[in-house]
């Protein structure tokens, strides 16, 4: 009798759960609205880019873009929860589902967009891939680095770059790899390594956590492109699109110098605003009905966010990083938005 | 020997001679017996003179205790002072300050729970009630009290959990939620039907194999292809599946060994009352032979409750993971030996009191097994 | 015949009161149950990997990593395969746990002795030493180590310098290596000549000391065969052997033989955790001898110590032995803990570096699982034979 019970029950908790399982990616917009919120991968900590307070409050420029996702989809830019993960359970957590989007200074490359079944959809930040050492040792150059020990993480392309480095210029090395960047900059700066490398701007916000910022520098080689931006899995092109037009909007909207607090302007006193203006806020056209979501999807991203300028300089300017090819293109840089028409 | 006082064969017992009692003896006996035994005493004097000492004047005399920053601490010996600004981050982890409470009115129920439990005189009936309380009930109100989300608690992300309440949350639910699924896998193991004992063997065997690091590795990275999407349970939840099934290889081996003690007339006279197989299992067998290994499941707790500081490896922040975070804050670097030693303690504490009173229950059940 | 037995014999249970065919239908709905289990899983993970586009198959293993390892006993380099980059971890998790199992045999015997001295002092010790060590868990310990302890190391430049040849700091350990010169094959022969010499010589001690109630000092000549014919082949080949002493060259020592900070924390952590157990496993040995033996070996006239060599240990060792090999399969499951302080074992360099860059986590943690399983077996395997071996034994 008892066995009948206890293998009915089983019997059929399983079959419930596992028959309904013909996984069918796509469709997460749908999960998402269904929701209520975006489930964003961010770091487990790296300052700039995705970080806490003492009273578990996320900032950053990674965190930024999970908000506006958010701002444009809800028209409400606290709908996130945030997942912190380490770059090895990054990508898994995006297949499995368990995150919508993936905001985690990932570096977008050709295997990842393709072998790994996610989608880059822009970058949010270019980057590169720097060496940091201690000022006594006096050294000037990446390539006076033969024999050292260097510390990294892994699971990054971080560890292949130095590699190919090292190997391109016939240097020897010695790597130090550890599971979580903490330690990596705990070991750097116990004196386990001589060089602490990833990318320039990881860097820039690691040296905050030192015990003396200013007794490291960091090298003027950059030895690989790090184009960083968030990803979403395969699958659900109009989430696709929703994020990549979100990071568009942002950067657009700098160039058109709309910013968070003149944007409400536009839509109160409409005396003049341009036809550009009026179809980024929504007024004209239908550039939020194309995505499947609210024509005010744009301006609730840049009343909430901020525009691409506005979230450098609340997250990345403080740690003194020089925003070089991140300005716009009509302003020395790359940044360059397709038009919203 | 000349002087005869008694008449022969009534003399009295003499007291032993002088240096075969009392310190003197002691002192030669133990620790002065022969030249090596001499040697050994000096080399382990030398040890305590030079371990001892040090450590007291690093832990006590010179050790900063009072204050609420790293320049507070100025002297040579520990800095206590960091333990006291983070313990409540190692106690909880991030768990929002004004709802610590919750954690705490758990604590609370457990030991009221309890501490009857330990009672002699307290009556079986009400012991029973209070077990299955402990066992059934409290970890469902447990559940509501830490997450929320219902009776007017605000939810509290499994993300904030931390510290040694989350040491505590997932060793005690591997090990409750671990027993009945061990129960079943050694009555499985010695069944007599073939597929069933083969596939219990296999499952055995095959978690007993592997380390767990790599449990939680699957738990972490795996777990997602292996269930249907829309089954994404969070990263906690998979590392207490983890967990559980990893654990309860073990104590499907500890119970096995209780139920292969349990002598064969046991089970012969079970069926000869006419009892079926559950019922003479549940009724006969199963209370003696858990009886018998409940020294057994305290020392797999206690392998359980080491273990999982190995979850700070999948990014989840135990006691350990926490003391470790607290270490590497760049306002706080250099205290990682005061964060691990607080640490290494408050593990100590638990695991020393545990295998002594699985060592007083095995002496008190004299069965004499042992994991 | 036939007949009258059909008569005495009670009727036939209905067939759903037979047990045995009871237990046929229940495995049957046991073996489709779990078969059900094991296939949903499958196509779980199938249809997952199928609709994330992950790609799948072994196709990896032949490419090459493009990463380096800090650490290898075979020849690694960045051009070097996945497959390669397998068995580097592998064979570095192999190093680990040999020479864990190998210091914690040893300490875990003294301690397990010690803590059965008449001596107070070293009894209370050891106790001490016991119950701190295996009441603190072992990732705690391994921390300990590598980030309190040799953390506190001083930077190359301020290595403690010991006779010049060895060097102590931050980066490791770093001494002498030998390098071996041409003749060295004759001194390894010598070596190899010597132990088979010492296990024919321990043959022959044995069967005569059966025979004829003599003894051999065996101890003493073996020490002497083990020590003094490599030395005699050393001096005929005239010294084939010179040593590379590290040197401070740039930021790091060059050359020599290098004790990483990783591998030594590692290394200890792992011994002393476990033969806090072996300690316990050894004394619970020891005091399962009956007394009874130790009086009757005396009042045959036997010394102490050959009461301990003679009757003691090998009655002991028959209950030690079993629950050691699972210690020693325990070490070998926990040396997977590299992987929280970077030294490339298997779980760190293959299921971590190498599953990060392929992304293909069901072949690569099947691969890690199944040396584990295979661990396990292999020695599970060696102690049923050995206990078997020591059943027959027994008189």
């Amino acid at each position: 009798m008892i066995k009948k019970v206890v293998l009915s029950t089983l019997g059929v908790a399983l079959t419930s759960s596992l028959l309904v399982g013909n996984a069918q990616a796509g469709e997460v917009l749908d999960r998402v609205k269904e929701k209520g919120f975006v489930q964003c991968g961010v770091s487990q900590g790296l300052p700039g880019f995705s970080s806490t307070d003492e009273k578990g409050n996320w900032s950053g420029l990674d965190v930024d873009y999970c908000r506006a996702v958010a701002a444009a989809i809800f028209g409400d830019a606290t709908k996130v929860k945030y997942s912190p993960l380490s770059a090895s359970e990054r990508f898994t957590a995006l297949q499995s589902g368990e995150i919508d989007l993936l905001s985690r200074n990932t570096t977008w490359t050709q295997t990842r967009d393709t072998s790994l079944g996610i989608n880059f959809a822009g970058v949010t930040y270019y980057d590169g891939q720097g060496f940091m050492v201690r000022k006594d040792l006096g050294i000037t150059s990446a390539l006076e680095l033969d024999g050292a020990s260097v510390c990294t993480n892994q699971g990054t392309t971080t560890e292949l770059n130095m590699a190919d480095y090292f190997r391109a210029n016939g240097m020897s090395y010695e790597p130090v790899v550890f599971v979580k960047a903490d330690e990596v900059v705990a070991a750097y700066d116990s004196g386990r390594c001589d060089v602490y490398t990833t990318d320039a701007s990881g860097l820039a916000a690691q040296r905050t956590k030192l015990k003396e910022p200013n007794a490291h520098m960091v090298l003027p080689e950059i030895i690989s492109k790090e184009p960083l931006g968030p990803a979403v899995i395969h699958g659900d092109d109009q989430f696709f699109d929703i994020v990549k037009w979100v990071i568009n909007a942002t950067v657009e909207a700098e160039e058109m110098g709309l910013t968070s607090d003149n944007i409400a302007k536009l839509l109160i006193d409409s005396n003049n605003p341009t036809p550009a203006q009026q179809r980024f806020v929504g007024t004209e056209g239908s550039l939020g009905e194309n995505l499947g979501i609210d024509a005010k999807w744009a301006y609730n991203v840049i009343r909430q966010v901020g525009n691409y300028g506005e979230i450098w300089q609340r997250n990345v300017a403080p740690l003194e990083l020089p925003r070089g090819v991140n300005n716009l293109w009509n302003n020395g840089g790359i940044m360059y938005a397709p038009p919203l028409r | 020997m000349t002087e005869q006082k008694y008449p022969i064969g009534q003399y009295p017992n003499l007291p032993p001679p002088k240096n075969s009692v009392g310190v003197v003896a002691w002192l030669r006996d133990s620790l002065f017996s022969n030249w090596f035994n001499t040697l050994l005493t000096i080399l382990a004097i030398y040890i305590v003179i030079k371990t001892i000492p040090g450590l007291l004047d690093w832990a006590f005399f010179s050790a900063d205790w009072v204050g609420t920053s790293r320049d507070d601490c100025s002297r040579e010996g520990a800095c206590w002072v960091f333990i006291n600004v983070w313990f409540d981050q190692l106690m909880y982890g991030r768990f929002p300050e004004d709802q610590v409470w919750r954690i705490q009115a758990s604590y609370i129920i457990a030991i009221a729970a309890a501490i009857p439990l330990f009672i002699p005189a307290v009556s079986r009936k009400i012991k029973t009630a209070l077990a299955l309380f402990l066992l059934v009930l409290f970890p469902i109100i447990c559940f509501y009290l830490y997450y929320g989300g219902s009776f007017g608690l605000e939810v509290v992300e499994t993300t904030l959990w931390g510290g040694l309440f989350l040491t505590l949350v997932i060793a005690v639910t591997g090990i409750v939620m671990s027993l009945p699924l061990g129960i079943l896998l050694a009555l499985g193991r010695r069944s007599n039907m073939p597929v069933v004992k083969s596939v219990c063997i296999v499952f055995i065997e095959f978690w007993r194999g592997i380390p767990l690091i790599t449990v939680l590795f699957m738990a972490s990275v795996m777990f997602p292809l292996f269930v249907p999407e829309e089954l994404s349970p969070d990263k906690l939840i998979r590392a207490l599946i983890g967990v559980t099934l990893f654990s309860s290889a073990y104590m499907a081996e500890v119970v096995r060994g209780g139920l292969q003690a349990i002598p064969k007339g046991q089970y012969e006279a079970a069926a000869a009352l006419g009892l079926n197989y559950w019922k003479s299992m549940l009724l006969i067998i199963l209370p003696q032979a858990l009886k018998m290994v409940i020294p057994g499941i305290v020392n797999t707790f206690i392998g359980l409750f080491k273990d999982t500081t190995l979850v700070l490896i999948i990014g989840l922040f135990d006691l350990l993971g926490m003391a470790q975070l607290a270490a590497t804050n760049p306002n706080w670097l250099g205290f990682s030996i005061e964060g691990y030693v607080f640490a290494a303690l408050g593990f100590f504490v638990f695991c020393f009191t545990m295998s002594r009173y699985s060592q007083s229950l095995e002496r008190r059940l004299n069965t004499g097994h042992r994991n | 015949m036939s007949e009258q037995k059909l008569i005495n014999a009670p009727a036939k249970p209905p067939f759903w009161r037979d047990p045995e065919k009871r237990a046929l239908v229940f495995q049957a709905i046991f073996l489709a149950f779990v078969l059900f289990i094991g296939y949903s899983l499958v196509r779980n993970t199938m249809a997952n990997l199928e609709a994330q586009g992950i790609a799948s198959g072994f196709g990896f293993l032949s490419t090459n990593t493009g990463f380096a390892i800090a650490e290898s006993l075979i020849e690694y380099d960045e051009s070097s395969t996945y497959l390669q980059s397998f068995f580097v971890g592998l064979s570095n998790t192999i190093l680990v746990s040999v020479i864990g199992i190998f210091f914690a045999t040893i300490l875990g015997f003294i301690m397990g002795i010690a803590r059965l001295s008449k001596n107070w002092l070293v009894s209370r010790l050891a106790a001490i030493y016991v119950d701190t060590l295996r009441n603190i868990p072992l990732l705690l310990q391994i921390f300990f180590w590598y980030f309190a302890v040799l953390r506190q190391l001083p930077n190359p430049k301020q290595a403690y310098e010991y006779f010049g040849v060895v060097f102590l700091s931050i980066r490791g350990l770093f001494g002498p290596k030998p390098i071996y010169e041409d003749g060295f094959g004759w001194i390894v022969a010598a070596v190899i000549l010597s132990i088979v010499a010492i296990f024919v010589l321990y043959r022959w001690a044995k069967k005569r000391q059966e025979d004829t109630g003599e003894r051999f000092p065996v101890l003493w000549t073996s020490i002497a065969l083990i020590i003094g014919l490599p030395l005699l082949a050393t001096v005929i080949t005239g010294f084939p052997l010179s040593w590379e002493i590290p040197e401070l060259k740039g930021f790091n020592f060059r050359g020599g033989l290098v004790l990483t900070p990783e591998f030594s924390a590692l290394v200890f952590a792992l011994s002393i955790y476990t033969s806090s157990f072996i300690a316990e496993i050894v004394r619970s040995g020891i005091l399962s001898v009956d007394k009874g033996q130790t009086e009757a070996a005396y009042s045959l006239g036997l010394k102490p110590s050959w009461t301990t060599r003679l009757v003691i240990v090998p009655q002991a060792l028959r209950v030690i032995i079993p629950p050691l090999t699972s210690q020693y399969l325990n070490l070998t499951k926990n040396s997977s803990l590299a992987a929280a302080i970077a030294y490339p074992d298997l779980v760190a360099v293959f299921a971590g570096t190498a599953l990060n860059q392929v992304g293909q986590a069901v072949e690569i943690m099947g691969m890690t699982l199944a040396v584990y399983l295979f661990l396990s077996l292999f020695i599970s395997f060696i102690m049923n034979w050995y206990n078997s071996k020591m059943a027959l034994i027994e008189r």
